[in-house]
């Protein structure tokens, strides 16, 4: 009898102190800021919040410097973040130094509705052992629909025609996606582009390319330029990410239009650092956050497209302005007839030999 | 009458000598104590990062943390002779390779070589991979078969010379990059091929355009410093207030504000079309260039002009330039020959001061600079956040450092620091 009390008294102490713990768990879900943050919140941080009373999603918006930031506290011993949103090459690196845990994406991960396994359902987003794929985005060309006339740019090689469309163009000051535009309009196949740039030819080819809209190029550095170059009139086409196309053309209705044509796939996820203070919680987290529902409900409140194809049925109206949000996928089939996915592997090899090239190549004048 | 020879006593019978020392010890000791905090911080803050920056410029103590044994046997091997090391550091390799395959850490070292030549990366991550699995029970070939196997850049002699180049705990690599020079394959120092040399250029023009923007900010700076120093203080107040206004005002608002002022359809040139002094087609590119940066840059910078050569000016007795103009002296004589040199103080610390912030000044040229206009604060913060490459960024830092250094010497030289005067 006395031993029942006891252990009675014991789990009830210890369930206890696990609710009290609980309640005082702060999860620190790392992205990038902004209208990306935004949405995660709406579809992910809320929803959880609401289920798991005792958990607390605080935002810190370090993704640009994830890798840095990440190795420093691993060097200094204390690690802060729980789940981290990076791109695939920071994942890459993350996990080969072992600063990012292994998943198993089909125990960890919750399955699709109709119990495809989630290794299938993400299918080649999983690009390292340690990547949970989230959203596949693009970038892709935006426009003046009042400056190029009557026929608006439709291919990447009109970016390359200024007799066609004069005026600046704004493109990103990293040679990764420029080069194989540049090639692609050259008349390179998109399934060849790397395999080409892998040679001096091949780069000196995408160099020369460039060299024809140099002096029409404005270069931008941070996400959220191309769109205010377009909506000031600065340039009469940019590169930029598809979202920030969607947030121009239909939130702040600007005279922009867009092409999906040889747009760059990118991907995007999370990893969770092998010393995260609340490991436990974070896969707990993270197995929610993906599901095919969440991920459907994050294009409510952008346009980045689902990274699991059963996602894709589920995407529905954006969440203020009650458009079809399927249409402004940049997975959607209408859009994802020319596509370039942007090979991680390839960039992580040249992207320093490549950008010194590119640096040279600006400087020259 | 007590002798003269006895030494003076306070009244508690110490000797005078000794209780003078005691205090004036005691005072020191309290003076060091007051300043051992701000010692401290500078310690802790400054001097301390500024050594480990110099060192991280040419530490590369990663070679032989992850592979120790490989190091020690490769250092006999001599490159030069043109022939594949022997097996024994083949199978060296593979042992290392292993265990820092196991522990995670070998792609650091390919992340790392990967600066040195193209293809690293990818050649330590494979092989990572491959060696991870690898047992030493099943191998049938010998340790070098094996390596080449999964990777046939393992039987370039290049491959393994570059290793052998970059094994030792030091390297004049970083230095060398930040030069735009490199290394070639037998070892010895040569220009980059042009089409990858950038810094020398960009060290030129970020000394180039900090000297052109010190330059501006004397010419704007000194007739508004003497102007406030000269009005009534209720008028120079108010236009003190003026002056601090913006300097009190955030540094991306401000230069925010240019890009709106300075753009093709921005103000500016809306204006200019208006009015009809331009044609609608040949509106002016005052921004993504070095014309931006110019005009953001010395604006942002004008304050630390003005403020201490107003407080130099300020010190200036009027009745100097009376006393030589009712000696003769015309207006500009009395200028150039009493009051100008009066100023030197002034216009010596706030040179100084401009054109040391500009050097190290890299929002600004980031956000209006474009290409011409950007400067090599922009790719010391590139290389730190997003190449990674901290070797490179503090071997560029430490030679902007050795040439902020190298100026200061020649300005004591020129002018003398001691005239200079920051209010």
């Amino acid at each position: 009898m006395n031993t029942l009390i006891k252990t009675t008294l014991a789990s009830a102490i210890l369930a206890a102190s696990v609710t009290s713990a609980q309640a005082e768990t702060e999860m620190v879900v790392v992205s990038w800021g902004g209208a990306y943050t935004k949405s995660q919140t709406e579809a992910y941080h809320k929803p959880y919040m609401k289920n798991n009373p005792g958990i607390k999603i605080v935002n810190d918006d370090s993704s640009s410097e994830a890798t840095a930031k990440l190795r420093a506290q691993a060097e200094a011993g204390k690690v802060t973040w729980d789940v981290v949103d990076v791109v695939p090459d920071a994942a890459i690196a993350l996990c080969d130094e072992g600063l990012a845990m292994e998943i198993d994406h089909d125990k960890m991960l919750a399955a699709a509705p109709d119990g495809t396994l989630p290794s299938v359902d993400f299918g080649d987003a999983i690009i390292s052992p340690c990547f949970v794929p989230q959203i596949i985005y693009s970038t892709t060309i935006g426009f003046r629909t009042d400056k190029v006339g009557a026929v608006a740019p439709s291919t990447i090689s009109d970016v390359f025609d200024t007799k066609k469309y004069p005026g600046k163009r704004a493109l990103q000051k990293n040679p990764a996606g420029n080069m194989e535009w540049a090639l692609i309009a050259d008349g390179v196949p998109s399934a060849d582009v790397y395999k080409m740039l892998a040679t001096e030819e091949g780069v000196a080819r995408a160099f020369k390319k460039l060299d024809t809209i140099k002096k029409d190029v404005v270069w931008w550095t941070k996400g959220a330029q191309p769109g205010q170059l377009l909506a000031d009139g600065e340039v009469v086409m940019a590169s930029a990410y598809n979202g920030r196309l969607f947030a121009a053309i239909e939130e702040n209705k600007q005279p922009v239009g867009m092409m999906w044509d040889a747009q760059v796939f990118e991907l995007d996820g999370w990893i969770i650092p092998t010393d995260a203070p609340n490991k436990e919680e974070a896969l707990k987290y993270l197995k929610f956050a993906t599901d095919t529902q969440r991920l459907a409900d994050q294009s409510k409140y952008i346009s980045y497209g689902p990274a699991r194809k059963s996602s894709a049925a589920l995407v529905g109206k954006h969440a203020t302005l009650g458009i079809d949000m399927a249409p402004h996928m940049p997975t959607a089939p209408a859009n994802a007839k020319n596509v370039l996915f942007k090979d991680v592997n390839f960039w992580a090899d040249n992207q320093d030999e490549l950008a010194e090239k590119f640096e040279a190549w600006l400087a020259k004048g | 009458m007590a002798s003269h020879t006895e030494a003076l006593k306070t009244a508690d019978g110490i000797s005078l000598k000794l209780s003078l020392q005691r205090s004036l010890r005691r005072k020191k000791r309290n003076a060091l104590l007051l300043v051992a905090p701000l010692f401290l911080f500078i310690l802790v803050t400054f001097l301390f990062p500024i050594f480990d920056m110099l060192l991280r410029g040419v530490e590369n103590s990663i070679t032989e943390e992850i592979l120790p044994t490989t190091v020690v046997v490769l250092a006999d091997w001599d490159p030069a002779l043109g022939k594949l090391p022997e097996e024994e550091v083949f199978k060296a390799f593979t042992v290392d390779g292993q265990i820092a395959a196991k522990a995670k850490i070998i792609s650091r070292l390919g992340k790392r070589l990967n600066y040195e030549k193209s293809g690293f990366s990818s050649l330590f991550r494979k092989t990572g991979r491959k060696l991870r699995k690898f047992d030493p029970e099943k191998l049938t070939s010998t340790y070098k078969e094996n390596l080449i196997k999964i990777d046939k850049k393992w039987g370039q002699v290049e491959t393994w010379a570059l290793l052998h180049r970059e094994s030792g705990s030091y390297t004049k690599s970083y230095y060398l990059a930040a030069l735009d020079l490199t290394q070639n394959a037998e070892g010895n120092i040569e220009w980059k091929e042009a089409d990858s040399r950038i810094y020398i250029d960009l060290f030129i023009r970020t000394l180039w355009l900090s000297c052109l923007i010190t330059f501006l900010t004397i010419l704007l700076g000194y007739p508004i410093a003497y102007l406030l120093a000269t009005l009534k203080s209720k008028t120079s107040n108010l236009l003190m207030i003026l002056v601090l206004l913006p300097f009190w005002t955030s540094l991306l608002v401000r230069t925010s504000a240019w890009i709106a002022l300075l753009q093709k359809e921005g103000v500016i040139n809306d204006t200019l079309v208006a009015i009809g002094i331009i044609s609608d087609d040949s509106r002016l590119s005052m921004i993504h260039n070095s014309t931006g940066t110019l005009i953001a840059m010395t604006h942002i910078l004008l304050p630390f002009m003005i403020l201490p050569l107003f407080s130099v000016m300020k010190t200036i007795d009027p009745s100097y330039v009376r006393a030589a103009r009712s000696m003769g002296a015309t207006g500009f004589t009395a200028f150039r020959r009493v009051y100008f040199p009066n100023t030197i103080a002034g216009i010596g610390a706030g040179g100084i001061l401009v054109f040391i912030l500009s050097i190290g000044f890299y929002i600004t040229p980031a956000l209006v600079g474009g290409v011409d206009g950007t400067m090599i604060s922009n790719f010391i913060a590139y290389h730190i956040s997003t190449s990674l490459n901290w070797g490179l960024a503090a071997a560029l830092g430490a030679i902007l450092l050795a040439l902020v250094l190298a100026l200061y010497i020649l300005y004591d030289k020129l002018v003398g620091v001691d005239n200079m005067k920051l209010g």
